[in-house]
């Protein structure tokens, strides 16, 4: 069912944990659906200097937060903005068709950290917002 | 060498040597057609055929013609239900069911209300029990079915099936219980029971896949869902799989055979299990109830983690398992049977379901015991949900 890549993420998942005093936290999903992503990254001069992320979900869920992750470290903020869940499918060999939602998630989830990060600092980021509400999205397919 | 544990014999069963030795002759030179008896190899397999539907009676406690064969258990619930339904439209079209059958009775049910029937599904309480005065209430004058299962495949939850029976018989109104996953984990005697119809599946007993069997008590009005040639007394057509119907006899005289020791000691370790889990793993139910639950079955729900992680990680320790969570079923939704014993949707998530065989041995338990804690308490480390739950503690 899962590739490789995506068993070696979730049997070791990178960056699995918190950041004290992160200066961004995102945190996207709810229990009811069975999928909550939190994201803490330690923001410095726009470089994301350390993320790490804690995720109740599925075998995908895991590997897909793990692989964002991994995927954001050492990147700029903007560069951060730019992953989209397909290059995390991409990078993980694949994900079969009912598992797609994970990660998308794991492209909010980073989304939201960064959301929090630009609020706490009052610049504008309205356009950024995910309101984690699947149904109601139409921005991916 | 890596270890494989098989806790999984809710979903299916290894095939039992005697029966695979039963089963041969007939995948091989007894290649007949029961229907052809007019030469020896037919007539040799006609032979095996009554045989067998005599044996499945016996073991039944019930008449040898009041045994039909089917291709699953699934097949035999749907011509029950749908059978009866269609064959008694004078009488009415309501049946009753409830909210915690297998999918094969409720897509069943879903189907016939599109056709114009109305069907109650009954509500369960919390241990997943189907009050007999909730089913008596439920009755009215245009009833013609009740199904009730008689063991539920998820969480154990045995039916009150005689009582409701009895219930059944005194409104004059058919019962059918779905005994699935019933057979070789408790005794099964379909008229001391009370029932008019009852759902067996042999790949759930040691036996081989693609066979399974209905009992329909003599007098039963009941339509064909398969038409066709002649074959069980016009009732329902097809070749008869001769290899997979001796396989089925065979099975459930095995199953049958030594069975209070077998499921004393099948409960014995299941609770094993289930006083082992709770002394290790704290934030832990047990789903269904603690008396009255098959012997072979063991459902958990830990809090604050998803079941299909569990899933892969006891997998990666050679433990196979299922889970009612909805990314383990590919769905939106957790398992309705979880659901309809009123456990919130992320308790549902988190999952597991420990069903053992007569093989199991205490060692295997003892294994399972090792390895789930440690997992439980890395999925819990990694679950933001926990986490707030840590630093309450601290």
């Amino acid at each position: 069912m899962y590739s490789e890549k995506v068993m070696d993420h979730f049997a070791n998942p990178r960056n699995v944990g918190e950041i004290e005093d992160a200066n961004a936290i995102g945190e996207v999903g709810n229990a009811r659906c069975g999928d909550i992503m939190k994201i803490y990254m330690d923001i410095k001069d726009d470089i994301i200097q350390d993320v790490k992320f804690k995720t109740f979900g599925c075998g995908a869920a895991i590997a897909t937060s793990s692989m964002a992750t991994e995927m954001v470290k050492g990147k700029t903020v903007e560069e951060a903005l730019q992953l989209t869940n397909k290059a995390v499918m991409e990078a993980l060999g694949g994900l079969p068709p009912e598992k797609i939602h994970c990660s998308v998630l794991a492209e909010e989830a980073i989304r939201a950290a960064i959301v929090d990060y630009k609020k706490r600092r009052g610049e504008p980021c309205e356009e950024l917002s995910c309101t984690s509400h699947c149904k109601d999205c139409q921005k991916h397919n | 060498m890596e270890k494989t544990v098989y806790m999984d014999n809710n979903a299916t069963t290894v095939l039992h040597p005697q029966v695979l030795e039963a089963m041969l002759p007939f995948l091989t030179e007894h290649y007949g057609n029961a229907s052809s008896r007019f030469y020896k190899i037919g007539r040799n397999a006609e032979q095996a055929l009554y045989h067998a539907r005599e044996s499945v009676a016996r073991q039944l406690g019930v008449q040898t013609n009041e045994i039909y064969f089917t291709g699953s258990g699934c097949e035999a619930d749907n011509w029950a239900i749908k059978g009866v339904m269609s064959a008694n439209t004078l009488k009415g079209k309501h049946m009753i069911t409830s909210s915690i059958e297998h999918h094969a009775v409720l897509e069943t049910c879903g189907y016939l209300e599109k056709q114009g029937c109305s069907v109650t599904y009954l509500p369960v309480d919390e241990y997943g029990r189907v009050p007999p005065a909730d089913v008596e209430a439920a009755i009215r004058d245009d009833t013609v079915l009740i199904s009730i299962m008689l063991a539920n495949n998820e969480i154990g939850t045995i039916e009150p099936v005689r009582e409701i029976a009895a219930i059944a018989r005194k409104h004059g109104v058919l019962m059918h219980t779905d005994a699935v996953q019933a057979i070789g984990h408790m005794r099964v005697n379909a008229k001391e029971l009370g029932v008019d119809l009852l759902s067996l599946s042999a790949h759930k007993f040691h036996g081989p896949k693609g066979v399974g069997a209905l009992y329909i008590r003599n007098g039963v009005r009941i339509d064909n869902l398969i038409h066709g040639g002649g074959q069980e007394r016009g009732k329902r057509a097809a070749t008869e799989n001769i290899a997979g119907i001796v396989g089925l006899a065979r099975a459930l005289e095995l199953a049958n055979t030594d069975l209070e020791q077998k499921t004393a000691n099948m409960a014995r370790l299941r609770d094993r299990l289930i006083a082992g889990v709770a002394e290790r793993i704290p934030y832990t139910r047990l789903n269904g109830p603690r008396a009255e639950r098959l012997c072979n079955n063991a459902n958990f729900s830990f809090q604050y983690i998803e079941g299909e992680s569990v899933l892969m990680m006891m997998d990666m320790k050679g433990v196979a398992a299922s889970s009612g969570s909805a990314c383990a079923s590919g769905s939106l939704d957790p398992s309705h049977v979880l659901l309809a014993i009123g456990l919130p949707h992320e308790i549902a998530h988190g999952s597991l379901r420990l069903s053992l065989s007569e093989e199991t041995t205490e060692e295997e338990v003892d294994y399972v015991l090792e390895v789930l804690p440690p997992i439980v308490a890395r999925l819990r480390a990694m679950s933001p949900l926990y986490e707030t739950v840590e630093k309450e503690r601290r």
